[in-house]
């Protein structure tokens, strides 16, 4: 346990250590700022059956940013090791696969985690100035937060599973961008094609983030979900440990 | 400390390495040598537990490297090629946490780190960000790194690559010292270095051992161990023929240069016919202006040895 907690306290550090960390901060706030900002003046503007909450989540360009802010984060986690050849240092110390793969996911996520922190800051200044309950309640925090970070763990593992596969960042940043989108575009298929079967349809819905957040965003928390995205990190993990093993040994 | 027994590594169609057996006993400082490709990298990363071979063993220390790999890598101290490190790292920062990584902790972990950043002298760079080093200083943190645990066995891959002479002969001399507490395998390029420091060498050519010996019975063992050159006038009669029957001598090679007879002799390991040559050019009245030896080195062993019949 010391030795993953080690791992993963380098993992945390590296990201504050690359510049790359401090543009998508800057990037992200300005983004989600930008959202709070229409947010509140979409509320203001009249009676409406949404919460801030749900108008902060569900517009485009959140979901825009959402999707971008993947890529920068996890394109060099095992990317970097191998072009600079520290994966051979690393990996001959007694520490296991998995215990790597895991820093390096954790490193990420924690990365992650910390990118949100700010957008918790609005809320409390929303409820300080409107001084509107109905319009956030905390089941829709809840809610919102923990879509967040379990579409999060989701995309993070595909990240990582990118940036295992090559030891060239941008390639990596594509893929992982690729496969992302292709998810979430997954999502909205029912809304482009009218006349898709209704299984298929149903099928889109499940792994729609999108929808989820709609859920979520609302207060409703849908057990589903976890199953969801729980399975679905864990097999992208798998992936990567298979392939960061497979690549090592054949180099 | 090492034992590998027919240890084959096959890439995606190259045979990497062939069918490897040697050891090497506690105590030892052996070179490891071969042309680049021959498969030393190779074969340090399979007894380093980063890639498995494709069959036959290996153990160190008693533990098979790929089946006892977490216990073979606590008796391991190893420097990669070109010693990768974390740029974005302090040097001390690093080694506690390389140190983590090896199951070093608390007051062990500062006694440690502070021992070795003195055997390795990196007191003076020890608050410096890592990227910001010297190659010398960069070779160093890599091998206090591998020195961290105290391991039995040490094994770096080319450690004095890319370093000015001066730098070579720290690390020659940081090598020579640990030597006396370690078990070391190390390659290395520079042939001068390991007649200095190691007491056995195995050389390797396209993933076979070539020979595997002291560099003394090396060098001896070889086919042309060393020459002898004379200089001399001669007359019209110049000797040639007498000169190739004495004992030891196995070839004679002339020429001329500014009236003066050059022979190149090549001898046997065992005899050195200078004192019968001295007497066979008194007896013919020669001038003799050199008679001198050259002595076979290792590099004339690891030439024949890898170049083989492409000469």
């Amino acid at each position: 346990m010391t030795k993953f907690l080690t791992l993963l306290s380098r993992e945390v550090k590296s990201c504050f250590y690359s510049p790359i960390a401090y543009v998508v901060l800057c990037f992200f706030l300005g983004l989600t700022g930008l959202c709070f900002y229409s947010g509140v003046g979409f509320l203001s503007r009249g009676a409406t059956e949404r919460t801030i909450v749900e108008a902060f989540f569900d517009s485009i360009p959140f979901w825009i940013g959402f999707i971008l802010i993947f890529p920068p984060i996890t394109m060099r986690v095992f990317s970097e090791e191998f072009k600079m050849g520290t994966i051979e240092t690393l990996m001959t110390a007694p520490v296991r696969d998995w215990q790597v793969v895991l820093a390096k996911f954790g490193g990420a996520l924690v990365f992650y985690m910390v990118l949100w922190l700010p957008t918790l800051l609005y809320f409390v200044i929303f409820q300080q100035v409107a001084k509107a309950d109905a319009a956030s309640a905390a089941g829709a925090y809840w809610g919102s937060y923990l879509e967040l970070l379990m579409a999060g763990m989701l995309f993070i593992s595909v990240g990582c599973f990118a940036s295992a596969l090559t030891q060239n960042q941008m390639v990596a940043a594509v893929i992982s961008f690729c496969v992302i989108t292709f998810f979430f575009l997954g999502g909205l298929l029912s809304f482009f094609t009218p006349n898709i079967s209704p299984e298929f349809r149903m099928f889109a819905s499940y792994c729609s983030v999108l929808e989820h957040m709609g859920e979520f965003s609302k207060g409703m928390i849908d057990s589903r979900r976890f199953v969801f995205y729980g399975s679905g990190t864990a097999l992208m993990l798998l992936l990567t440990h298979q392939v960061f093993q497979f690549r090592r040994w054949k180099a | 400390m090492i034992k590998v027994e027919n240890l084959t590594k096959r890439y995606a169609g190259v045979t990497a390495i062939h069918d490897l057996n040697f050891h090497v006993e506690k105590g030892e400082i052996v070179g490891f040598l071969g042309p680049n490709g021959a498969g030393k990298s190779t074969t340090m990363r399979i007894l380093s537990s980063y890639m498995p071979a494709t069959s036959g063993r290996a153990s160190i220390a008693g533990f098979d490297v790929f089946s006892q790999s977490m216990q073979a890598r606590q008796h391991l101290g190893y420097m990669p090629e070109n010693v990768p490190l974390y740029p974005d790292m302090r040097v001390t920062e690093y080694l506690n946490y390389r140190a983590t990584l090896k199951e070093i902790t608390g007051t062990r972990q500062r006694e440690r780190v502070g021992d070795v950043k003195e055997l390795c002298a990196l007191k003076e760079v020890e608050n410096r960000i890592i990227g910001t080093l010297s190659k010398g200083y960069r070779q160093r943190v890599g091998l206090a790194d591998a020195l961290l645990h105290s391991p039995d066995l040490l094994i770096l891959d080319e450690p004095t690559i890319g370093l000015d002479p001066n730098q070579i002969r720290q690390v020659r001399d940081l090598i020579r010292n640990l030597g006396r507490h370690h078990t070391i395998l190390l390659s290395t390029h520079i042939l001068p270095e390991v007649e200095m420091t190691c007491s056995r060498v195995v050389i390797i050519n396209r993933g076979k051992i070539e020979a595997a010996d002291t560099p003394e019975n090396l060098v001896n063992a070889m086919r042309a161990a060393g020459g002898i050159r004379l200089e001399a006038k001669v007359g019209m009669d110049n000797g040639v023929e007498e000169i190739g029957k004495l004992p030891g001598v196995k070839e004679v090679a002339m020429e001329t240069e500014d009236g003066w007879t050059i022979f190149t002799l090549r001898t046997d390991s065992r005899t050195d016919p200078r004192e019968a040559l001295w007497r066979l050019a008194t007896d013919r009245r020669w001038t003799v202006r050199e008679l001198s030896r050259r002595r076979a080195t290792l590099e004339d062993v690891f030439v024949e040895l890898t170049l083989g019949d492409e000469v």
